[in-house]
């Protein structure tokens, strides 16, 4: 969750035109080519990276995922890929495991920093080392906080930290990773913990710019404190809120480190396979790239619908 | 981002400051600061002293709070076994080409979006953008695929730090904060250097980059420590054992190692990403906000 922007202000209609354009009439054409030949090559080195990384591999995913390579050979095979994939006994599995963790992550990995953020906003006191530490575990190489929450706190013998405060709490403890229920639950856990900082620092800064007159006059209108946020807070971070939450969405459904590492991929009784660690498994393991990539294509198809209801839904509201 | 007491929040002032909300705010201060401390500062404690505590010690229940006999051995041994001195190499040298890579191309591709506005520069930067939109895990395999038989120039890049450098060039984010800090420098000292007779390259040297050391230390912080974070790109890119980033080479000995000298490990990794962002966290906290939201 570390990326995030909004999309940019539209250009100012009053903007000046950059001095290069804004040459007089006079200028050669001679002057004109070099002028944005130069612009080019500013650009080059990036935009070769952009092509050869980014643009070329999204093109040949979607090729890749209708042929098939074997031997050195590469044949056109349909949509043989996908009915393969689909038909591994844990496609289904995957998509289901995938969806439950975005759903729980969106349940705790949303709300929990949204409301984080609105009570720091609150505190006139301690709010600089209080933000330190909700973004502390961010700065962690996320395979060293893993290892952590896997042998120390996940441990399912009372030697484990969460067993053991669960025991002096007198409550029944939990096989965690074992457990294929608890399998999910726990991997949101850890991941919360890991990312959360990310979001509670937007909510933060975006909860800076609310209008304080507006908590003026619903409070001169007799508002309780949970009104205000419902008809202040929420409504003045809407936007921030829409966009994090589809951040959220597409960081979530690419899951992957977390089953690698708390669960050894799979976890008990397939818990914890999400559709990355397939197409990791297909491509990586399996020998099957091209599955994987098709797996890559469907992914990409289900986000994109999830986008598309994203902009509807904004777009509505607006 | 600074501590703004004159704005007016969800409650006010005043209520705060007197009688019964007085009493409630400081308790619930404590009560914060307190569970704040232990959710996000106690795992980091349990980390660094369960990695002192003996193998026994470990299974014990119910677990200690402080190391009885603290093995420091633990710390010595992930040292020694997993070779870290060699795999933090690996990492920084990574995390510092990355950082030039990014620098020098993106910068002069942000200026040149922001200042040249070369014909089709609009185009180049919405495609450019448009890849933000586009998941990581999806582009995972083609652009593997990639790497091991580049273009046109058929060369492989397994092994080669070139792998890790860049493709983080093609990074949308980054181009994106540079532009939009650009875009905030006057167009007039454009123009008076552009009088003055200097050269595009020569403005950008000794006016634009000066004006813009903030957002280029974001920028560096940003690809050092996702270079620090990342793990299933060099996994795959790096395959030999000599050339694996730190969290790559842990997960890799993780198997066969006992598991408080895996923690030990893990906490040596962490330890440049803290200090950095100990150092730096008003820089990190200026960036992620910056660009993000506007009114």
């Amino acid at each position: 969750m570390a990326i995030t922007t909004v999309p940019e202000t539209p250009r100012k209609p009053g903007r000046p035109p950059s001095p290069y354009s804004a040459r007089p009439q006079r200028t050669s054409l001679g002057r004109k080519v070099r002028d944005n030949l130069t612009g080019h090559a500013f650009l080059i080195g990036a935009v070769i990276c952009f092509v050869v990384f980014s643009w070329y591999p999204m093109i040949r995913g979607i090729v890749m995922s209708f042929q098939r390579t074997r031997r050195g050979e590469t044949t056109w095979v349909g949509w043989d890929n996908y009915s393969r994939i689909i038909a591994d006994p844990s496609f289904w599995t995957a998509w289901q495991n995938t969806f439950y963790f975005t759903v729980l992550a969106l349940v705790l990995g949303y709300v929990v920093p949204f409301f984080v953020a609105v009570l720091l906003n609150e505190f006139r006191h301690g709010k600089g080392y209080l933000r330190i530490l909700v973004y502390l575990p961010v700065m962690l190489p996320p395979a060293s906080a893993l290892f952590l929450f896997k042998f120390y706190a996940y441990d399912p013998s009372e030697a484990g930290l969460f067993n053991a405060i669960l025991k002096a709490l007198h409550l029944p403890t939990s096989q965690w990773m074992q457990s294929p229920e608890m399998t999910m639950p726990a991997m949101v856990v850890a991941s919360t913990w890991m990312n959360m900082g990310g979001a509670v620092l937007i909510y933060l800064a975006s909860l800076q710019n609310i209008p304080g007159e507006l908590y003026e006059a619903a409070e001169l209108d007799g508002a309780g404190i949970w009104r205000r946020i419902r008809h202040v807070t929420i409504p003045q971070t809407r936007l921030i809120l829409a966009l994090l939450a589809m951040l959220q969405i597409v960081a979530t459904m690419q899951l992957f480190i977390e089953p690698l590492i708390l669960a050894n991929g799979a976890g008990a009784e397939d818990s914890a396979t999400s559709v990355a660690y397939l197409i990791y498994q297909h491509g990586f393991f399996q020998n099957d790239l091209n599955g994987a990539a098709a797996l890559g294509v469907i992914m990409l198809v289900v986000l994109a619908g999830f986008s598309a209801v994203y902009v509807r839904l904004t777009a509505k509201q607006d | 981002m600074a501590q703004d007491s004159g704005t007016r929040t969800l409650i006010s002032q005043t209520q705060i400051s007197r009688g019964r909300g007085r009493v409630i705010y400081w308790t619930l201060l404590v009560v914060v600061v307190a569970a704040f401390t232990l959710v996000f500062l106690g795992p980091l404690y349990w980390m660094v002293t369960g990695a002192l505590k003996s193998g026994q010690e470990i299974a014990q229940t119910p677990p200690s709070l402080f190391p009885k006999d603290p093995q420091p051995q633990n710390y010595i041994d992930a040292w020694n076994n997993l070779d870290l001195a060699k795999l933090l190499f690996n990492t920084f040298y990574y995390a510092i080409g990355a950082v030039l890579f990014q620098l020098v191309l993106d910068t002069a591709a942000a200026y040149s979006l922001s200042k040249l506005r070369p014909i089709f520069g609009n185009v180049i930067l919405a495609l450019m953008l448009g890849t933000l939109m586009i998941p990581a895990m999806v582009l995972i395999v083609p652009q593997y695929v990639t790497v091991i038989d580049l273009p046109i120039l058929h060369i492989n890049l397994l092994d080669s730090p070139f792998a890790i450098w860049l493709p983080l060039v093609a990074n949308a984010f980054n181009i994106f904060l540079l532009k939009r800090f650009f875009d905030s420098i006057p167009e007039e000292l454009m123009a008076a250097a552009l009088m003055d007779g200097a050269s595009s390259l020569r403005t950008l040297w000794s006016i634009i980059l000066p004006l813009s050391r903030p957002i280029l230390g974001v920028v560096s912080i940003f690809a050092v420590t996702a270079v620090w974070k990342d793990f299933l790109w060099p996994k795959l890119v790096m395959p030999s054992p000599e050339t694996r980033t730190v969290s790559v080479g842990i997960y890799a000995f993780a198997g066969g190692t006992p598991m408080n000298v895996v923690i030990a490990a893990s906490v040596i990794a962490a330890i440049p990403t803290v200090i950095i962002f100990l150092i730096f966290q008003r820089n990190i906290m200026s960036g992620l906000t910056t660009g993000s939201i506007k009114g």
